[in-house]
Parts: C-alpha cells; sequence; structure tokens
C-alpha cells in the first residue's frame, strides 16, 4: 500500500509529526485559542467578526515584527532591551527622511538606523565581554536620547505617504484583504522561520544559547553570530518602528516606552528560554497574539486597564511555571 | 617531619569500618577500612577512580554507604546529609575552594554559625572568632575586614582552614589541597598542618603526589579499585613502595592493535607555553600524555586548540602555523573532545543530530543556497553514526542530556568521525563511561590510526550521500591522535608514544613500550624527586 519511496523520507516525516506534537508549540496555541474563547464567550460573537480580528492582528504587527527579532536574539541566549528605544528612533529618522525624500528611501533608512544600533550591541557584547542585559540596558538610554536628540524633542511631521496605509486596509477594496503591514508580518515569520530551522545561521544560534562553550569547541564563530542576531534584531525593531510610524503618522521620540518588555513577554509566553537554546517564531508569534487578544478583549468588554495588565502578567508567569512543570515531568 | 607523632590514644579520632558503597552494578567501595588519630596527618591515596572520592563523600555526609560503620571519638556516626557532618566535626577543604569572594574574611569565617543576638549579628563576636582562628594559624597578616574574594588562591585556603576550626573541627580533610598553590604557598601549608597537628587535630590528607604524602603525612592508607591495599608508616616505606601498592595489577586485553605506519608529521609543537611542550606527531600514531589531575594537561590541549591564548611557542598543524581559532582548527582538518562532556562536550539540550553535526553543516543543506541545513539531511548523517557506533538512543532527535554517560561519549566521538579530521585530540575519552563504550572507543582509535583510517558508517544502498561524500574526495590516510589520560593502563594500552606532563612541564615522549604503569606513576607523580 505504501509506496517504497515513502520509506525513504521517514526521517523527514517524522519531523512534521514532531513538529506538531511539539507540546511547547501546541501549549501555547491552545493558550490562544482558550483566551480567545473565554472573550469571545464574555463578548459574544462580535468578537470573531473579521473586523475585529484584523483589529487585532493590527494591534500584534508591532511587538510580532519585533519580537521575530528577539526570538532569535534569546535563542542564542541574549537579550536586548534597547528594542523600544530603537522603534523610538526609527519613527523620528522616517519622517525626518520623509521631509525631503520618498516613502521608500525613507523606510530603508529607518531599518538602516535601526540596524546600526544593533551592531553598536553586538560589537560592544562581543568586544568588551559585558553581559547583553548591561549593554543593552545602556544602550536603551542612549538610543532613547539620540532619538531626543534628532527630533529636537518634539514630534516629527511628515507628508502622508504609503507608508501611512502600511496598517491600514484599502477602503476601495484593492489590496489583499488584509493591511499590507500584516502580509510583510507573515512573510518576515516564514523568513525568520526558516532561518533558525534551515540554516547554518540558525542551528548556530542554537547551539550557541544552548551551551556557548561547547558552540566555542565546534568552531562556531560566536563572536560574529552575536553580532549578527543583534544586527538583524534591531532592523526588525526598526521596521517595527516604521510600522509604529504607520499608525502615528509622525515621528515621536517618546512612542515605545517599555515596548521591549511586550516584546519579551511575547517570545516568553511562545515558549522561549532566557537562558538560551529555546523559541520558536509560530510560540513567539501566538505569544503576541494572546497580549493583543487580552487587550483588546479587555477593552471592548469595559474592563480597566489594571485588569488586564493583572491578566497579562498572570499569562507570563503561568506560561513560565507550566514550562518548568512540563520540565520536571 | 614525621618524628614528631604526638602521643596516641586507643581510640582513633575517627574510623571507618568495612564500608561499603555501589552505584548500580558498580562497586565503588568493597568493605574499606579507614582511621586518622588526633595528632596526626594520615594521607588517602590511589590512582582516580580507587574510591577516595566515594569515601570521602561517605564522610562528609554526601553518600550513604551500603554497609560498615563508621565512629568519632568511640561515638556512633551517621550522618544524612553534609549539615549533618560538619556539626559532628567533619570539615572539608576541597580542591575548588567554596568561600563567598565578595564577603570579608571575617563574615566567611562564620559563614553559617554567624553569632546573633535576637536576630541582629554581633560584630565584636564574629571579629573575635575570626581573629581567634587566625591567630591559630598562625596568620594574623590576613585583616577579617579584609574582602575575601581580593586574597590569593593561598589566602583563601586559609580563611577556609580558619572556617573549619571556627567551627570546632575534630576531623580536618583537605582534598588535593595543592593544587592551586605556588610552591611557596605549598611550604607555608605544610608548616602550617605541622602546626595544626602538634595542636592535636586529626588531619586527613588526599593527594596525587607521592613527594608531599611524603613530606606531609605520618601515615598513609593507599585504597585500589574500591579496597584497602595497603597502609603504613609513611617515614619507613619508600615512594617506589607506595606507588607498587597504587598499581599493582597488569594491562588487560582490552585494547586492539593493528599494524601502524607512522606517517607525515601532522601536529608539531616548539616550545609551547603554557606546558612547556615540544613535540610532534604523525599520521598513523596516537601519542600519549599521561599526567595527574591539575597537571596542565588539558590547558596544553586547550592551547593547541585554539582554547586559550599561546604565551609563547609555535604549533604548527599540517602546513599551518600561526595563531588560530578553534574555527580555523576544524578548517585544519582538527578536531577535539573535550573531557568536560556535560559542561562543554556536549550542548545537552540539544538533539543527537545537532551536537554530531554541528561543525560541518556544509553539504547537509540544499545544493543551493549554501548556508542552508535540511534538518532531515542532520538526521540521516546523525542516523548512520548512531549505527555504526552503536548509540543507545531513540533517534537521531533525542536530547544529548537523555543518554547515558558512555551514550553521551561516543555522540562527542563521532562529532570528529562525522567531521572526518585528521587530528584528533582526545582529552580524557573514557572518563566516566562503561567499560564496553570503553573497549568500543579503543577499537576506533585504533582504526583510524591503522591503515586507511577510514571509519565510515555502513553505507546504505542508494542512501543520500552525507559526510562521506565529504571524506571521499579528500586524500584518505591514517589519522593521528593525542591522546590525554589519567588513566596509566588504557595509555600504555592504545598509545604508540608517551610522554608525561607533571606540575605544567611536558617531558620527552618515549615508545610507550619503554614505559610501565609504575614508571609513569612515578613520573607523572613526582616521586622520582622525591626518591
Amino acid at each position: 500500500m505504501i509506496p517504497r519511496a515513502t520509506a525513504a523520507r521517514l526521517p523527514r516525516s517524522g519531523h512534521r509529526r514532531r513538529f506538531l506534537t511539539d507540546s511547547e508549540v501546541a501549549g501555547v496555541l491552545g493558550g490562544l485559542v482558550a483566551v480567545s474563547l473565554i472573550f469571545g464567550a464574555l463578548i459574544g460573537p462580535q468578537f470573531f467578526r473579521a473586523a475585529n480580528v484584523e483589529l487585532m492582528a493590527r494591534q500584534t504587527v508591532i511587538v510580532a515584527v519585533a519580537a521575530l527579532g528577539m526570538t532569535m536574539i534569546i535563542v542564542s541566549g541574549g537579550i536586548d532591551l534597547s528594542v523600544g528605544s530603537i522603534v523610538a528612533l526609527s519613527t523620528v529618522v522616517v519622517a525626518l527622511v520623509l521631509r525631503s525624500h520618498g516613502p521608500a528611501v525613507a523606510l530603508a533608512t529607518g531599518v538602516a538606523a535601526s540596524a546600526v544600533c544593533g551592531a553598536v550591541n553586538g560589537l560592544l557584547i562581543t568586544q568588551l565581554r559585558v553581559v547583553p542585559f548591561i549593554v543593552t540596558l545602556g544602550t536603551m538610554l542612549l538610543v532613547r536620547g539620540a532619538a531626543k536628540g534628532l527630533a529636537d524633542e518634539r514630534r516629527i511631521e511628515a507628508p502622508i505617504t504609503w507608508i501611512n496605509d502600511l496598517l491600514r486596509t484599502a477602503r476601495d477594496g484593492r489590496g489583499l484583504l488584509l493591511p499590507t503591514g500584516i502580509w510583510l508580518t507573515v512573510a518576515l515569520a516564514i523568513v525568520v522561520a526558516l532561518l533558525l530551522r534551515y540554516t547554518r545561521f540558525g542551528r548556530h544560534l542554537f547551539a550557541i544559547g544552548s551551551n556557548e562553550r561547547t558552540a566555542r569547541l565546534c568552531g562556531v564563530r560566536i563572536n560574529w553570530r552575536k553580532f549578527e542576531v543583534y544586527t538583524i534584531g534591531a532592523a526588525l525593531a526598526g521596521l517595527a518602528g516604521v510600522m509604529e510610524f504607520s499608525k502615528l503618522s509622525v515621528g515621536d521620540p517618546t512612542v515605545a516606552v517599555g515596548l521591549e518588555l511586550d516584546v519579551i513577554a511575547a517570545v516568553i509566553i511562545g515558549g522561549g528560554s532566557l537562558l538560551g537554546g529555546k523559541g520558536s517564531v509560530v510560540g513567539t508569534l501566538a505569544g503576541a497574539a494572546i497580549m493583543a487578544v487580552i487587550q483588546i478583549g479587555c477593552s471592548q468588554q469595559g474592563l480597566p486597564n489594571w485588569v488586564q495588565q493583572i491578566v497579562t502578567g498572570t499569562i507570563i508567569v503561568g506560561a513560565v511555571a507550566l514550562d518548568r512543570w512540563r520540565q520536571v515531568t | 617531619m614525621a618524628e614528631a607523632v604526638s602521643p596516641v590514644r586507643d581510640v582513633p579520632r575517627f574510623e571507618m569500618r568495612g564500608v561499603r558503597k555501589t552505584f548500580g552494578a558498580t562497586v565503588a567501595l568493597d568493605g574499606v577500612d579507614f582511621a586518622v588519630r588526633s595528632g596526626e596527618v594520615c594521607a588517602l591515596v590511589g590512582q582516580n577512580g580507587a574510591g577516595k572520592s566515594t569515601l570521602m563523600a561517605i564522610l562528609a555526609g554526601a553518600l550513604k554507604p551500603d554497609a560498615g560503620v563508621m565512629r568519632i571519638e568511640g561515638d556512633a556516626y551517621t550522618p544524612r546529609h553534609p549539615l549533618d557532618a560538619r556539626q559532628a566535626g567533619v570539615a572539608m577543604i576541597h580542591q575548588e575552594l567554596s568561600i563567598a569572594p565578595h564577603l570579608t574574611v571575617m563574615e566567611n569565617i562564620v559563614l553559617g554559625v554567624e553569632p546573633t543576638r535576637g536576630g541582629i549579628l554581633r560584630r565584636d563576636r564574629i571579629r573575635q572568632i575570626a581573629v581567634a582562628a587566625l591567630t591559630e594559624l598562625g596568620h594574623q597578616d590576613i585583616r577579617p575586614d579584609a574582602i575575601a574574594g581580593d586574597l590569593s588562591p593561598a589566602g583563601q585556603q586559609l580563611v577556609e582552614i580558619a572556617r573549619a576550626l571556627a567551627s570546632g573541627c575534630r576531623v580536618l580533610v583537605l582534598d588535593e589541597p595543592t593544587s592551586s598553590l605556588t610552591h611557596g604557598d605549598v611550604r607555608t601549608l605544610f608548616d602550617l598542618l605541622g602546626r595544626l597537628k602538634r595542636q592535636g587535630h586529626a588531619i586527613v590528607y588526599i593527594s596525587h603526589f607521592i613527594e608531599e604524602v611524603k613530606e606531609v603525612s605520618d601515615r598513609f592508607v593507599v585504597l585500589r579499585d574500591g579496597r584497602n591495599a595497603g597502609e603504613g608508616v609513611t617515614s619507613r616505606t619508600r615512594a617506589d613502595d607506595i606507588v607498587g601498592m597504587m598499581v599493582g595489577r597488569a594491562l588487560d586485553d582490552l585494547y586492539p592493535r593493528s599494524p601502524r605506519a607512522s606517517g607525515e608529521a601532522m601536529l608539531t609543537v616548539e616550545d609551547l607555553v603554557p606546558g612547556s611542550a615540544t613535540f610532534t606527531l604523525h599520521r598513523g600514531e596516537v601519542l600519549g600524555i599521561a599526567g595527574l589531575l591539575g597537571a596542565g594537561r588539558t590547558r596544553l590541549l586547550r592551547t593547541i586548540f585554539g582554547l586559550e591564548a599561546v604565551q609563547s611557542g609555535r604549533i604548527r598543524v599540517a602546513a599551518y602555523s600561526g595563531a588560530a581559532t578553534p574555527h580555523d582548527r576544524w578548517r585544519q582538518s582538527m578536531g577535539m573532545l573535550s573531557e568536560d562532556r556535560g559542561g562543554e562536550g556536549l550542548a545537552r539540550a540539544l538533539s543527537v543530530a545537532d551536537n554530531l553535526t554541528v561543525t560541518r553543516l556544509e553539504r547537509l543543506g540544499l545544493p543551493w543556497p549554501a548556508f542552508t541545513v535540511l534538518p532531515s539531511r542532520q538526521d540521516a548523517a546523525a542516523s548512520r553514526w548512531i549505527d555504526r557506533l552503536a548509540i543507545r538512543c531513540a533517534g537521531p532527535r533525542q536530547a544529548v542530556a537523555q543518554l547515558s554517560g558512555g551514550n553521551q561519549q561516543k555522540v562527542a566521538f563521532a562529532r570528529l568521525l562525522h567531521h572526518d579530521v585528521d587530528v584528533l585530540v582526545l582529552d580524557e575519552p573514557t572518563r566516566g563511561i562503561d567499560v564496553s563504550s570503553k573497549a568500543q572507543i579503543y577499537q576506533l582509535i585504533d582504526e583510524l590510526v591503522a591503515g586507511g583510517g577510514h571509519v565510515g558508517p555502513p553505507r546504505q544502498s542508494g542512501g543520500e550521500a552525507t559526510a562521506r561524500r565529504v571524506g571521499a574526495d579528500r586524500r584518505v590516510g591514517p589519522k593521528a591522535v593525542l591522546l590525554v589520560s589519567s588513566y596509566f593502563p588504557e595509555l600504555l594500552g592504545v598509545c604508540d608514544r608517551i610522554a608525561v606532563m607533571s606540575r605544567g612541564r611536558l617531558g620527552p615522549a618515549r615508545a610507550a613500550s619503554d614505559w610501565t604503569e609504575h614508571a609513569l606513576l612515578m613520573e607523572a607523580s613526582g616521586a622520582r624527586a622525591a626518591s
């Protein structure tokens, strides 16, 4: 019955099976379903209407795009606290460049400026041998200050371009059902997932995060990999900044304060470990979605902000506790 | 030095009778007797794996004996955990010092037994205790307010001994206390032990170094394979005889040996510091480095492999010379097996396949682009090594941490085979693994250096090309193996030439047939210098 060719490909199908039954990913997806159902039950069927789902997706993208980079960084055993500041810097840079250039140039400059911040993080971490937490705590303030200086501590007005439409569904029915920004996020998520799973870079990140000494023994160029991952991570944060700009339509150096914590939380809820060596794109996206569902669900239910914070906090602690418990058993 | 034996009471300060301990099927201790009296230093000697550590772990309350009795000053002593041992007056000073580096000397001395009044620390009392303990040691030069982490290793060790005295210890156990000390500091420590002995303390001194044992101890007890293998009064026994008791057995037939032919030089080391090493390693030979723990063998290997800095001297790997990182070494076709399997050798949370293929992910991806890796091909490559080396695991995706020690080691070894390196640098490849895995590793080493040096997985008909194709288009010759071990029978069985490392210096390499286990141990433990 089974063709012979199938037998030869057994290892691969074994993979797929393992991925679907992967308890971590299954756990966080289950959590997402549970949270959605709870709010669905509280609010009613309109919670699942297309417009509402799209609202939640839009809410998710900024955190999600930055969290894609953070997933890679956390997998490698690092952390980046400067993400929120980089998002703010990116909005400012985009707004400034838009005054004199086109939107494509503005987008590229914003992302490039952010990547430079990440490169600096990477250099400081690998050359000074200071732990990432401290380095990025420093650059969090540095970049925030730079953004404020660049913007002269004001909001930067900018002309309206297609960047402003990134998170908007085209009203005339053009476009692909969902806003471009959401499609962009999905595409990036696929790229990062492939990068983690199917490239040497990705396998090296897992090796470094799992045991840096082993990675060194095995000839992984650790400094180079760290430099890469912080640069890419910050570039993605820069792109999240472009999305933020799209939402605000001004460059604001004071925006996204504390965003890094949401981003880290998304990765952790999604099964990432701050000790490194663990994390997945699907998990991270689900983690980001869980937070957005809670946020929107709570506000539509008319629950005050403090309830939302307590629920989110409970979920973060619960996710980590559940993970610990699963490891023990 | 051993003349000043103080009056000996009939009841020993501490004694163990018929202590037995098994781990699964392995008998670690088989009815061991050990005793130490007041006012004496008793040395406990034996090769690695003789059972010294197990015996001391039982004494310290970290392990429970299966049978046997222990008494302190005639009273039954049955510690349930290390705290019991401390309260009973058993103080252990380990090789790795356990001080809190950010606290002051006096805080360290009273650590865990801080005197308080109504929950408030009594700083005056702490100072008194610390000063008293340091005075007893004759080291008033150490300030009680100094930060412990600022002291030298010798100073930190003194703080630990002071802590033991302050807690009113009745048996003081020092485990390899000189391994991190300079020559002058060793002198000071020995003077101190002499003084403590005269004050009536009972001291157990564990060491590999026969010269130290000769110098510092009054009596010695030899363990071998978990049994008592002799004891005596140190001053009346020759170093040679102590070594004889430690060795005491012949080579077994564990070591296959195919005809080997030494070929071109693969690794040339000249005047390398650290290690003061000069040697050449050829294709088709196993060069052994014998030495005890702490002799500097691991540091030498790590320096050769680019994990630690070269202070001076030259290393040439085949045609390459100059500074190199581990990354470069792998590219120069050299691979290293770490002695620290869990901490460095393997990423324990990652899968067998990831661990095995990480150094050579090239050619395990799509034909294009080159940076891709397909997990299915990693698995396929790993599966073949799993078959070839009979690694017992649920499959290539199982986490390495779930494997037994022997199977973990085979995964680490298979990494070198998968990479198909020409020079294998093996640091304690058989430490802590079962006998059948050991035999298999000896067999592999022999296959590598003999004949074609081609240890390949069994080919599967029509299987995908994996690492073997990488190897196949290179010139295949016998490999070169550099093997470090503190288990001398293994070195004698596996190696063609052996050099001995002692106190950070590597001696000249001689043919394995010119060595005996006895001679190696004499050289490595510095007993030659002592007798």
